[in-house]
């Protein structure tokens, strides 16, 4: 156990900090998406030719070029979250893995710089209506006509169509395969003939979602990575990339920083919320799971510098993570009484209305990117070896 | 940046947990308890043997050198076999007392005898926790007036370190004190209660105004606390795994339904973290002191409600068979409901944890 970093590290720690001292200003609004108004554009194009963005990303491909370094990758995620400065980003961190894994040379040309650039935004077609945690139920049909797959069927859940360039999709190419076995992989505009995106508006009273329809949408025979067929291999390699992201324990951390600030800073009855025993005692168990979570991290990280299969401490973070984050805000809601109820705008409107807009995220975050059940459905067969559900030969009704 | 075990700590934890596993089986703790020992001299032998008991004692003082992470692996190894022998006072807190506080001569007379384990040495502390039937201890010269409850390791000790109402550390004799069995739900330790009525004792010298070296055992004794926890849980998990594995109900393994397994998951899901916040809390005793008693604090704190909600599921896992003496699984959970209270219940400690930050 050594929890300090080699003088290297530190070193590259304070180049990061210098860096983000002398060029923040530059930085565009912490939350927000796309090159809308170019200070992003020019803000991700800084932090690639610095290695803060897009690090292990051949040249090639728009990328810095960087050999993989977990530990670097950490300290730049670390920096940038307390400093407040939005971190640069690897194009689509599921998309962009995925054609450079598996893609041909053409598509990682094509597809590839652009993204990293930020000029090609994309969308998942994943979730249909009747395939959700079952996904590769799923019934969105594309059949080949000359040249081209003609795709018919429907999307949901679909993050960011809205503002999408492109999309990359499951459809069901081989009706009479296995249902893991007849599904492709395709990337595709979302400019092209036949697609309606309709907002799918949340409870936060948001549109992130979307219902995307497709009708006789033509696809180049090209545009498939890997083979026909192969597309549930593919896109598990993307889910793989995605369930990492969430539950993230840095982002735990900052946000328990926030609710012990805001405990401490507000009054009722001009008491500090912090000196009610009862919050305060919610607070310090809630303080208990966070670093737990967080050390959880370290070690994680540990393994993964010394390319060591983590286990446990991996399969549980998305579960524990996301369900920690959906405590902290319901914390900080709870605490404020009923200004904890404010909302959208407002002049007594507390961190801009932000716990409420949390919990309510958070509880989408707890179902999405594989359902709390679904996790833990993995935890117990792949972590704890317990045996998988009975499979029927025939559906039960 | 490295947050791992050591070659020498997995081999340290092999060493000790392989040895437990075959010294130590259930049936051995239900003849021993049985009988009233909550110290088999058998199972400790050994223990001395392998470094166990003097794991912080230095080497010129015929321990082993080591520190709280290994202290914490082998607390975790004793609750995983719920292990009837003295192990938290005896080798962590009253070390940790003498090497603080005690002069050389008082060091020199008991660590090595502690390492050796030829003697058991009882912390009697809890008046400091939270002071109840007693209106504490008294020091007048030389001698000790009052009552001490849940003095640990208390009726295996044979000398006593006992803390008076000014947070002062004495050597006591237990054949000096008055000394009654307290029984608890945990039939695999010893507490007990010491009367001294103008009892002579020994000060430790480094503790005369200064209330540090308290803090320091209380500090180390609640993170091998919820190291047992982490041990006795851990076991747990794995016999309700085991067992999920194996039952069979309506032509399935009942942990082939999704409600049996989804409370597989979420104990794991809530013990493995643990894991390395014991790891944290006893790195950063000697390494990060600044952190040492808001991190054993959040460790006690978090470990007592992930291990009662362990030791409740993995009881319910067994159905009925859980609920009986034969599976003996009452013994872990009993040896989790002691160690939560001990040194302080959660909430009692997690108000030490808004202290210790500034918060109030």
């Amino acid at each position: 156990m050594d929890l300090a970093y080699s003088p290297e590290y530190e070193q590259y720690r304070m180049e990061v900090r210098q860096f983000l001292d002398t060029n923040k200003d530059q930085s565009p609004p912490l939350y927000g998406r796309g090159n809308g108004d170019g200070i992003a554009r020019d803000w991700q194009k800084l932090l690639i030719e610095n290695g803060y963005a897009a690090r292990t990303i051949p040249k090639e491909y728009g990328g810095f070029g960087g050999e993989p370094d977990i530990l670097k990758s950490h300290i730049i995620a670390e920096e940038f979250a307390s400093a407040g400065v939005r971190p640069g980003h690897s194009g689509d961190n599921r998309l962009v893995p995925t054609v450079l894994e598996l893609g041909t040379e053409e598509q990682r040309q094509w597809l590839v710089p652009p993204t990293v650039r930020g000029d090609m935004i994309w969308c998942q077609g994943y979730s249909e209506p009747g395939s959700g945690s079952d996904l590769a139920s799923l019934s969105t049909r594309a059949v080949i006509d000359g040249d081209d797959f003609v795709i018919n069927g429907q999307k949901i859940w679909t993050s960011g169509a809205q503002h999408a360039d492109m999309i990359f999709c499951l459809v069901r190419t081989e009706p009479d395969a296995p249902k893991h076995q007849g599904i492709s992989y395709l990337v595709f505009s979302m400019d092209t003939p036949g697609i309606e995106v309709r907002p799918l508006v949340t409870m936060t009273g948001e549109a992130t979602f979307n219902e995307v329809f497709f009708t006789d949408v033509r696809v180049p025979k090209h545009q498939i990575i890997g083979n026909r067929g192969e597309g549930w291999f593919v896109a598990n390699n993307t889910l793989k990339h995605e369930r990492e992201g969430l539950g993230d324990p840095n982002q735990a951390e900052n946000r328990f920083r926030e609710i012990v600030d805001l405990m401490q800073r507000e009054t009722i009855d001009s008491n500090r919320l912090i000196d009610n025993p009862t919050y305060r005692d919610r607070l310090l168990s809630l303080q208990g799971r966070m670093l737990a979570m967080k050390f959880n991290g370290m070690r994680v990280l540990t393994s993964q510098i010394k390319k060591e299969e983590p286990g446990l401490p991996r399969w549980i973070i998305k579960l524990q993570g996301c369900e920690l984050n959906h405590q902290m805000a319901a914390m900080a809601i709870d605490s404020m009484g009923e200004l904890g109820i404010l909302y959208d705008d407002g002049p007594y409107l507390r961190d801009q209305g932000r716990w409420q807009q949390r919990y309510m995220m958070d509880l989408g975050l707890i179902i999405g990117g594989g359902t709390a059940q679904i996790q833990k459905n993995m935890i117990g067969e792949r972590a704890l070896g317990l045996p998988k559900e009975p499979k029927f030969e025939k559906p039960l009704n | 940046m490295d947050f791992a075990l050591t070659e020498e700590q997995l081999m340290l934890q092999e060493s000790i947990g392989g040895y437990l596993r075959s010294a130590c089986p259930l049936d051995s703790v239900r003849e021993a308890t049985g009988v009233g020992s909550t110290h088999v001299p058998k199972i400790a032998a050994g223990l001395a043997e392998l470094g166990a008991v003097g794991i912080l004692i230095p080497e010129e003082l015929g321990g082993v050198g080591m520190g709280f992470l290994e202290a914490a692996l082998i607390s975790e190894a004793l609750g995983s076999v719920i292990a009837p022998v003295s192990f938290v006072a005896s080798s962590v807190m009253a070390p940790v007392a003498l090497l603080g506080a005690g002069s050389q001569e008082q060091r020199e007379t008991w660590l090595p005898r502690i390492a050796s384990g030829e003697v058991i040495i009882g912390v009697g502390i809890s008046e400091h926790i939270g002071r109840r039937e007693t209106d504490g201890i008294f020091a007048d010269d030389d001698t000790l007036t009052g009552k001490a409850m849940f003095v640990l390791d208390g009726m295996d000790a044979d000398t006593l370190i006992v803390a008076d109402n000014e947070a002062q550390l004495y050597l006591v004799q237990a054949s000096d004190v008055t000394r009654n069995k307290l029984k608890t739900i945990d039939r695999t330790r010893s507490v007990a209660e010491i009367i001294l009525d103008q009892t002579s004792a020994e000060i430790l010298p480094g503790s005369v105004n200064n209330r540090k070296h308290l803090k320091d055992m209380v500090n180390a004794g609640r993170v091998m606390l919820a190291a047992d926890t982490l041990g006795a849980a851990g076991t747990m998990l794995e016999q309700a795994i085991e067992y999920a594995k194996e039952r069979r109900q309506f032509n399935r393994v009942i942990g082939s339904f999704q409600a049996v397994k989804h409370m597989c998951s979420e104990m794991a899901a809530d013990l493995e973290p643990c894991r390395s916040l014991v790891w944290y809390a006893a790195h950063a005793i000697r390494a990060i002191p600044d952190e040492a008693t808001l991190m054993a604090c959040h460790a006690k704190a978090h470990l007592a409600e992930t291990g009662r909600f362990v030791a409740r599921k993995a009881t319910e896992v067994h159905g009925g068979m859980g609920f009986t003496d034969l599976l003996g699984l009452h013994y872990w959970f009993k040896r989790i409901g002691f160690d939560r209270q001990l040194l302080g219940a959660p909430e009692v400690v997690r108000e030490e944890a808004a202290v210790a930050q500034g918060w109030i």
